[in-house]
């Protein structure tokens, strides 16, 4: 039992690992335990009580129930466990256990926050391990290569400078034969709100960019998007460990919104790139909060719901179910605003998944588990057995469509629900909110 | 009208566009810019008949053209925009697009004193910059963080010169990006490169570089400084001694190296956008003693002034001492900005603020500031007394006795030179 | 008998409560040191009011997800935490050596109560073991540390039973209760029992990581 028998091939970690002595890893083990971490670490790995209860928080433990290698303090215990215990002294066969599990068997969800009475952090410490894993060069390849490219050209997709530009230009036109007029204002300094976006959005769902658009012309907001890189809010490089460039990136994000003089971030739906913004990289910046304020889109569009500034011309039909995505619910707190904007916008109702809110479950795509690409996917939606029971427990109660504000979650619920034949629709919240809005004439 | 010697520094104030309404025939009218002399007021416009111009004081350029975007005027007051016509972009100068035009063209550039106009171009799926309307005779699988020398002879951009299979880690670690400097590259390939700079005769540039993932440092003309760091910030040259300094991070803290020997050691939880004033013998940077608390450090020292944000350092000339004038600006979650100079603090918070302007000679100081949606500006720490609906960045003139207010009020642009005592 | 006695109360339980209260101090002290120059970004965001709406909401039984899930194991561990602690502050026995040794009196628990209360640190622990033999995502985790915070527990509290049941000879039990209870004072601040030191504290942190920025419940 453990991740010794369940181990997947990938570029990646292979070409890591055979790069590896034992000398090597020992040094950079401990340059890493010594160096980069402190209190929190050495209290976590004492106070540690092995009571088992975070057995029942997981979704891959509660979708392994015969295989204790899956819980969060059976994670630890394969991995940094070992790094304190043997100072260190492992090969690289571990090593490459060590990264798959840490990279693709834990989503750094937080869930087993609510389970550990003691306090202990497993999402730390898998960060930390995967932070070893980045400084030994052992991670999985196509999150790799996304960090290869935020590090190029300041976005995970390798979009260009122009392939952006040329994106929203492209949209704005498309959107101005259903909006005469409408504007995506770039480089407008002084306005109300920055919008930024993850890559994929240019790249393959510009349906997205439009849709924002759409929505920002109907409310009338006084809005822009910058003309250079710093858009791209999402961070990989905060999952595969490497925060140099996390920070880095954090950094451009902020002064891109700094430089234009706006009073606020507003980010779409998605839920990673609000974690690295909203809580981790501006801390190892050295920024206590956000140095501009950021607003996850949830609680933009329920602003605006609250101001009178969206209108329906019909409701979308129900019932619905909704995703909480966790870096925006327990991470931020946005669940009582996501119900009320869906509310506000389909007519029917909301039949809940259990348990949700904070105590969701995670969708197994966070994280960056599904940025670690196709060789993980099985496992992946192996591993969330207890979402595809929710989710078809909803389903029977005659539920169609699953509001998801979050891409990861798109991602990963889209395969479980594939995978298990559920046959239900996910949406963003923009989506429902396009298509339902009164659109305002020329 | 340039240098600024020649504007109209006559204190008074001019009417420069009576009504800013939406002339007939024109769909919508962007966001107004104002020429550094004040003297022109311009936006991009939407027509009704399809198409894009420019309305400067009001008059429209003399060609339409499909799509225009990114307006700028140039330090010497010509007006700018990127413009698309049958499907190519190029740069519009005065409504003049340049001979040449591109698949793309985007960010465009000015050099010091605006004579010189560069942009960053895409052809046929190759990029790189093009100056004055002539591209750079090679192009690169791609060039980003573009940049111009002062005095816009020189230009440099980060470019990929080699092509990448998809999620090919061995390729990209052995390092396929480079510096090119006017269209040539460095013979050095380096994992990642960022934020090439010109020392200010145009002669040098500096970048950060990654040399593997984890091993940061600076490179000059193309060589390495030899000390490798955990992670570095942009480099800067000094501009009377032709020293590169940047902000390195060791062992999880921030400190300054110059030709990479550490001058600020390393006790900052933050350090970045490091300034050497003009004789070059102060630098001024932002730093964060303490976690969540920054300030600015001059020469290593930190002012005792603390903010959880600081932003848009200034170094300047002081006129008084011959030493140099720092400004900056505080704020707290984006609001209640605060304008610090030479260490203390101005009274009054706003809701916003913009860059501080030191004048040329030294001695005064002035900032663009807003309350609720009313701009107006503070003048070594005095609020000016009349407020607008917009104002454009302040400007001295060369003698630092005026100051040049270029506004927009109740749907008139006016050009306002005041005294500075009086400001 | 009577000279080993006298040791086990006299110098050694100095020893042993000096180790405690003295390496409690340390390892709270050095671990604040640490947390100030390594941690700077979490300590920064501790807050008492959050910390102690976490600490309260985690001291009710049933109240936190954990605590619901494993119904078992809650009612098991309060019981446990409770007797443990409020067993031997209480016995009367103990209160007499208080007043004996330092002419502090306060009430105590009849001893029938107190017994009761042993017997259920001793049944908890037995549960704890069983646990760890029996149940799966336990056993994975169990380390030799483990083991040895279960039997430094165990042991002062079987012993005092024993002892107070005359059963296998009053003046050897009553030593082995005292070097039992001893051992368990001086392991505190070293062992897995630590997290009597430090668990107020991760409990606090994280209660103010997710009531001052995540905005959160964490139970």
């Amino acid at each position: 039992m453990g991740i010794a028998e369940r181990l997947i091939e990938d570029v990646g970690l292979r070409r890591g690992v055979s790069k590896l002595t034992p000398e090597k890893i020992e040094r950079i083990v401990n340059a890493v335990i010594s160096g980069e971490t402190g209190a929190r670490l050495k209290a976590y790995s004492e106070t540690c009580m092995r009571c088992g209860l975070c057995a029942e928080a997981c979704h891959f433990s509660q979708s392994h129930p015969d295989d204790p290698s899956f819980t969060p303090a059976g994670k630890v215990h394969q991995t940094m466990g070992v790094l304190l215990k043997t100072g260190g002294r492992v090969d690289a066969d571990f090593i490459y256990g060590m990264a798959q599990l840490a990279y693709t068997e834990c989503n750094l969800c937080r869930r087993c926050v609510h389970f550990c009475p003691i306090g202990v952090d497993t999402g730390y410490i898998m960060s930390t391990v995967r932070r070893i894993c980045h400084k030994l060069g052992v991670t999985p390849q196509y999150i790799q290569d996304t960090a290869h490219s935020h590090s190029a050209v300041y976005n995970q997709m390798w979009v260009k400078d122009v392939e952006w530009t040329d994106s929203l230009q492209w949209q704005e036109d498309e959107a101005r034969e259903e909006f005469p007029g409408l504007r995506i204002p770039l480089e407008k300094e002084g306005a109300d709100i920055y919008y930024s976006v993850i890559a994929p959005e240019p790249k393959f769902r510009t349906q997205l960019i439009y849709q924002a658009a759409a929505i920002m012309h109907a409310a009338g907001v006084d809005w822009t998007m910058p003309a250079h890189p710093g858009w791209d809010n999402s961070d990989m490089c905060m999952f595969t460990g490497d925060f140099e460039m996390m920070g880095r990136l954090k950094r451009r994000h902020f002064e891109s919104a700094q430089r234009l003089k706006v009073k606020r971030i507003v980010m779409g739906e998605c839920g990673h790139a609000f974690r690295s913004v909203y809580d981790v990289g501006n801390r190892w910046l050295g920024w206590r909060w956000h140095p501009v304020p950021v607003m996850h889109a949830v609680e933009f569009y329920w602003e605006l719901i609250q101001q009178g500034r969206i209108t329906l011309a019909k409701k979308f039909p129900g019932p619905v179910t909704v995703q909480d995505p966790c870096n925006i619910v327990r991470g931020r707190g946005l669940e009582d605003k996501l119900r009320e904007v869906t509310r506000f916008l389909v007519d029917g109702d909301i039949i809940e998944m259990h348990p949700n809110k904070e105590h969701n479950f995670c969708c197994a795509a966070g994280g960056g588990v599904i940025n670690c690409g196709p060789p993980f996917k099985n496992q992946r939606v192996a591993g969330n057995e207890v979402k595809a029971r929710q989710l078809a427990a909803t389903a029977e109660r005659g539920v169609k469509t699953v509001i998801t504000p979050c891409h990861n979650c798109h991602g990963g619920l889209h395969d479980i629900i594939h995978h298990h034949k559920l046959g239900m629709d996910l949406k963003f919240l923009s989506d429902i909110i396009y298509e339902c809005m009164v659109k305002p004439a020329a | 009208m340039h240098p600024p010697a020649l504007w109209d520094w006559e204190s008074g104030q001019r009417v420069i566009l009576a009504s800013m309404e939406r002339p007939e025939g024109v769909a919508w009218v962007e966001e107004f810019h104002a020429s550094p002399d004040g003297e022109r007021v311009a936006a991009l416009a939407s027509l009704e008949e399809g198409g894009f111009t420019a309305l400067v004081n009001g008059e429209q350029w003399e060609n339409p053209f499909d799509k225009a975007w990114y307006p700028r005027f140039s330090p010497d007051g010509r007006f700018t925009a990127v413009v698309q016509q049958d499907g190519m972009w190029t740069l519009a100068v005065d409504g003049e697009p340049w001979e040449e035009s591109f698949d793309y063209l985007w960010g465009t550039q000015f050099s010091a004193g605006g004579e010189v106009i560069a942009a960053c171009v895409q052809s046929g799926g190759e990029y790189g910059l093009c100056i004055d309307g002539a591209p750079w005779e090679t192009l690169y699988e791609n060039a980003n963080q573009c940049v111009l020398s002062a005095d816009g002879k020189s230009a440099a951009a980060v470019v990929q010169l080699e092509s990448l299979k998809p999620a090919d880690l061995e390729a990209f670690q052995k390092g396929v990006f480079g510096v090119a400097v006017n269209g040539q590259s460095w013979d050095a390939r380096f994992m990642n490169c960022w934020t090439p700079a010109f020392d200010a005769q145009g002669q040098h540039v500096a970048a950060q570089v990654r040399l593997s993932l984890y091993d940061y440092s600076i490179a000059v003309d193309g060589k390495l400084w030899g000390e490798n760091y955990a992670c570095v910030w942009e480099p800067r040259f000094n501009p009377a001694t032709g020293k590169v300094a940047a902000p390195v991070r060791v062992k999880g803290l921030w400190g300054m190296a110059q030709d990479g020997q550490i001058i600020w050691e390393p006790r900052f939880m933050q350090c970045w956008h490091q300034q050497f004033s003009p004789d070059g013998k102060s630098m001024a940077a932002i730093v964060a003693p303490e976690f969540g608390a920054f300030t600015v450090a001059v020469n290593g020292k930190p002012w005792g002034a603390r903010f959880p944000v600081v932003t848009d350092l200034v170094v300047g000339r002081d006129g008084a001492s011959d030493g140099a004038c720092v400004a900056a600006l505080g704020c707290v979650d984006n609001a209640d900005w605060q304008v610090m100079v030479d260490g203390g603090i101005w009274p009054g918070t706003w809701d916003m603020a913009w860059t501080p302007v030191v004048s040329p000679a030294g001695g005064h100081v002035a900032v663009k500031v807003a309350k609720g949606d009313r701009q107006t500006r503070v003048v070594d720490g005095r609020v000016f007394q009349r407020e607008f609906d917009k104002v454009f960045e302040p400007a001295f003139s060369p003698d630092g006795r005026k100051l040049l207010i270029r506004g927009i009020d109740k749907g008139t642009a006016l050009r306002i030179v005041a005294d500075v005592g009086q400001a | 008998m009577n000279a080993a006695y006298e040791f086990v109360t006299g110098p050694l339980a100095w020893a042993a409560w000096g180790i405690f209260l003295l390496g409690s101090a340390w390892r709270l002290v050095s671990m604040y040191q640490l947390a100030k120059k390594k941690d700077a970004s979490s300590l920064a965001f501790m807050d008492w009011g959050f910390s102690l709406r976490s600490i309260v909401n985690w001291l009710i039984p049933f109240n936190a997800l954990g605590w619901r899930k494993s119904p078992a194991m809650t009612v098991a561990t309060f019981a446990f935490h409770v007797c443990l602690l409020v067993g031997p502050i209480f016995l009367a026995a103990h209160v007499m050596l208080w007043d004996q040794f330092f002419g502090i009196s306060y009430a105590s628990l009849p001893d029938n109560v107190a017994d009761v209360m042993t017997l259920v640190v001793i049944a908890a622990c037995l549960y704890f073991a069983g646990r760890r033999l029996a149940q799966p995502e336990v056993r994975y985790i169990t380390t030799g540390q483990d083991w040895l915070a279960l039997v430094i527990v165990l042991a002062p509290f079987l012993t005092g039973f024993l002892a107070y049941h005359q059963v296998g000879g009053y003046e050897l039990m009553i030593i082995l209760h005292v070097v039992a209870g001893e051992i368990m004072l001086a392991a505190i601040p070293f062992t897995r029992l630590s997290h009597m030191v430090f668990a107020a504290f991760t409990r606090a942190y994280m209660g103010s990581e997710f009531g001052g920025v995540r905005h959160a419940r964490d139970w």
